[in-house]
């Protein structure tokens, strides 16, 4: 039989360009952990993301216009008079905001299962760069809408620069364009925020994908899978990444689609988190808000500045907490990956540093007090302590043995009966009363379940003692 | 660790103490999917409002469309004289005038339900008092200092503060009608509602179609949700 037109043409590409290649190394061939669990769905969710933030950002290019006079209205006119220029819009914005939530998630995975370890330090260096261009992608898109809090809170932050001394004024200057945001500053921001950062961004991105193919995935057991191959040089416990993760990460696409558009759908400004109140209000340089408050994903940082006292010092204490991030591979000196098999001193010290960071978080996008003021000093001491103090605690660390294979966990179903069984201990069934009994609920004993003092206390005590080993 | 316990909460009930200062705000019952409510919002906003305020994001179209008017009988009834379908919605008043009469450019109301939310919008409507010390003889218990009179005081009537002294301050407790106006209380708390429902359909006339189409969107996720799942449980059978 002859070979049809396109399989020619295919045939043509292939001879010329390394697809089958290309697909083999990182999809079909590529050799992942088989033991990833919840934490590790938020990698391919911030491509997701990313892609959504393109899409829809080039759609509101479209019509959006970058002039002091225009922004405001047109960004109304998306919102009002462009076919579904509503839909768009709330996606991207919302899309900002699941896009640090997710980073932050993904982020977190790392300090956990120690992903940023010997030999995947550059990965982690790579994720930093990412974080950090996707900070300055953020601000200078929350400029764009030239709203009251867009204005103010890129004066705020841009009027840092000149607590620098010697160049602070002039670089401040520089970075405007004009003595306050004005119309040059949102020209430039467009520009960066349009095409110049998500070109690094993605190129960023690219290479983060780049190196963890080359040096392979890390897992919940910090196990190198790498070391037990079988007799075809295959790890023993990897899976290719397709079709096994593509279809895994296909529901955890779902799973997050289903909040993403509850958001959209139902609460796009987020109680004014993800669309702050003030930002719609115009632009007004004669008229300061009461209170600038960035949007919540800077909060952590914005928390820090404001804790410390002096205005340079404070913007070296905002750098410093991202810059401390960057050295994390050689701050922590624990020879164990994986949080399940380290020390109590690091796990006690992981929770208090994800605790300092959403107090702080949340003060920040509160106006200051005296007394959070102090709470806000107390997150930034333990915070810099998280990471300044890492090369000391980690070297105390009782560590436990690291299994040679990765272990099996128990999948969402076995959770699920084990979630139910502690239902029923915790909970009696008590006797129907006649009236009940009528009812077309009778069946049901979820009405007339109480709490079991006893159930309770034992699976307090269970708890508590898995708690303890764990923590020891 | 008690330290640390009494720390938080002393902190948690500062951060309350900071909040209630704003004074509490009562709350609107608006009804979005009310069209005679809107309508009647819309007819009210003309008539009282629009004299100084524009909503300039909406054209009378729009409105005739989200409002189920026929655009004849919104241009004769609710529009302004000689108001186009395709206008947007203007104040006949020019800024010069404005800014020599008030001292500034009354704001454009568009979006003002969204910086302010509902509630704030219907407590300062009725939250008008006597105060001869203010350039237009009124103050308001929401919006201090404020540098609108009172337009619908004919509407309203007049009503008096009662002040306390707190810490040396002075502090509106409550408001007393003092001269009633053309409407009874009642009449008067469904006009203000028909206003900050009008307003907050002005503030973002999608929302009800937002709203809408969410649930449709949300099933066909729950079903692909269902079939993802089935089908990742399928390729994993051979894994563990």
């Amino acid at each position: 039989m002859k070979p049809s037109r396109l399989t020619l043409c295919g045939e043509w590409i292939l001879e010329r360009f390394p697809i089958t290649k290309l697909w083999e190394e990182h999809m079909a061939h590529y050799y992942a952990p088989k033991n990833f669990n919840f934490w590790y769905f938020f990698g391919s969710l911030a491509l997701l993301v990313l892609v959504n933030q393109i899409l829809t950002g080039i759609l509101l290019t479209m019509n959006y216009k970058p002039d002091a006079k225009l922004a405001f209205d047109s960004v109304e006119y998306i919102m009002r008079e462009v076919n579904w220029g509503w839909l768009i819009r709330y996606m991207h914005s919302t899309g900002s905001s699941a896009f640090f939530i997710v980073v932050y998630l993904h982020m977190f995975r790392g300090l956990m299962y120690g992903s940023f370890k010997h030999p995947r330090e550059l990965i982690w260096i790579f994720g930093m760069c990412i974080f950090v261009a996707l900070m300055a992608e953020a601000f200078m898109g929350y400029l764009l809408p030239w709203g009251q809090m867009s204005y103010w809170g890129a004066q705020v932050i841009i009027s840092l620069f000149s607590a620098i001394p010697v160049i602070g004024d002039d670089l401040s200057l520089w970075v405007r364009g004009d003595y306050v945001i004005s119309d040059a500053t949102l020209n430039r921001f467009f520009a960066f925020h349009v095409i110049a950062v998500p070109l690094v961004l993605v190129m960023l991105v690219f290479l983060h994908i780049v190196a963890l193919h080359e040096v392979g995935s890390n897992n919940p057991d910090g196990v190198e899978i790498k070391k037990q191959k079988d007799a075809n040089g295959i790890p023993l416990d990897g899976i290719p990444f397709h079709p096994y993760y593509t279809v895994k990460d296909i529901v955890g696409v779902a799973v997050f689609l289903i909040f993403f558009s509850v958001v959209i759908f139902y609460m796009p400004e987020m109680n004014g988190f993800f669309l702050e109140h003030a930002n719609f209000i115009p632009a007004d340089p004669m008229k300061t808000p009461e209170h600038i408050a960035p949007v919540w994903y800077f909060t952590p940082f914005y928390s820090v500045l404001r804790a410390i006292p002096d205005k340079f010092a404070g913007v070296i204490g905002m750098g410093g907490a991202i810059v401390v991030l960057f050295l994390l591979p050689w701050l922590d000196r624990g020879h164990v990956k994986s949080v399940r098999y380290r020390g109590g001193i690091y796990k006690k010290a992981l929770f208090l540093f994800v605790v300092s960071f959403i107090i702080l978080g949340y003060l920040g996008t509160q106006p200051p007090t005296p007394v959070s003021t102090v709470i806000a000093r107390i997150c930034t001491a333990i915070y810099f302590g998280f990471f300044l103090l890492m090369p000391v605690y980690t070297r105390w660390e009782k560590l436990k043995a690291v299994p040679t294979r990765v272990t099996e966990q128990p999948t969402l179903e076995d959770r699920l009966r084990d979630a139910k069984k502690i239902y029923e201990e915790v909970t009696i069934v008590l006797p129907a009363t006649p009236e009940q009994a009528t009812s077309p609920l009778a069946k049901c004993t979820f009405f007339r379940r109480r709490p079991n003092p006893a159930g309770l206390r034992n699976a307090a005590k269970r708890f508590a003692k898995i708690l303890k080993t764990s923590l020891d | 660790m008690k330290r640390i316990i009494t720390l938080l909460l002393f902190c948690a009930l500062s951060v309350n103490g900071y909040a209630s200062e704003g004074g509490a705000l009562q709350s609107a019952d608006i009804d979005l999917s009310d069209k005679e409510s809107l309508q009647r919002g819309a007819k009210n906003f003309v008539t009282y409002c629009l004299g100084c305020h524009s909503i300039k994001y909406i054209r009378y179209k729009r409105l005739a469309q989200d409002l189920q008017m026929d655009e004849k009988k919104l241009l004769v009834q609710i529009a302004p004289q000689n108001a186009g379908i395709y206008d947007q919605m203007f104040t006949a008043m020019n800024r010069h005038d404005s800014e020599k009469w008030f001292g500034l450019q009354p704001p454009d109301l568009s979006v003002i339900a969204r910086s302010r939310g509902k509630d704030w919008l219907y407590s300062y409507l009725k939250g008008f008092y006597v105060d001869h010390g203010a350039p237009l003889g009124v103050n308001n218990t929401v919006f201090p200092d404020v540098g609108m009179p009172n337009v619908l005081w004919q509407l309203q009537g007049q009503q008096q503060a009662v002040m306390k002294m707190v810490e040396g301050k002075q502090i509106v407790e409550g408001l007393v009608l003092d001269k009633p106006g053309t409407l009874s209380e009642k009449e008067f708390d469904g006009l203000v509602t028909d206003l900050v429902n009008f307003l907050v359909y002005v503030g973002e006339p999608t929302q009800l179609e937002r709203v809408s189409l969410g649930k449709y969107v949300l099933l066909f996720l729950l079903l692909f949700l269902g079939i993802s799942y089935l089908l990742k449980k399928e390729y994993w059978k051979d894994v563990h």
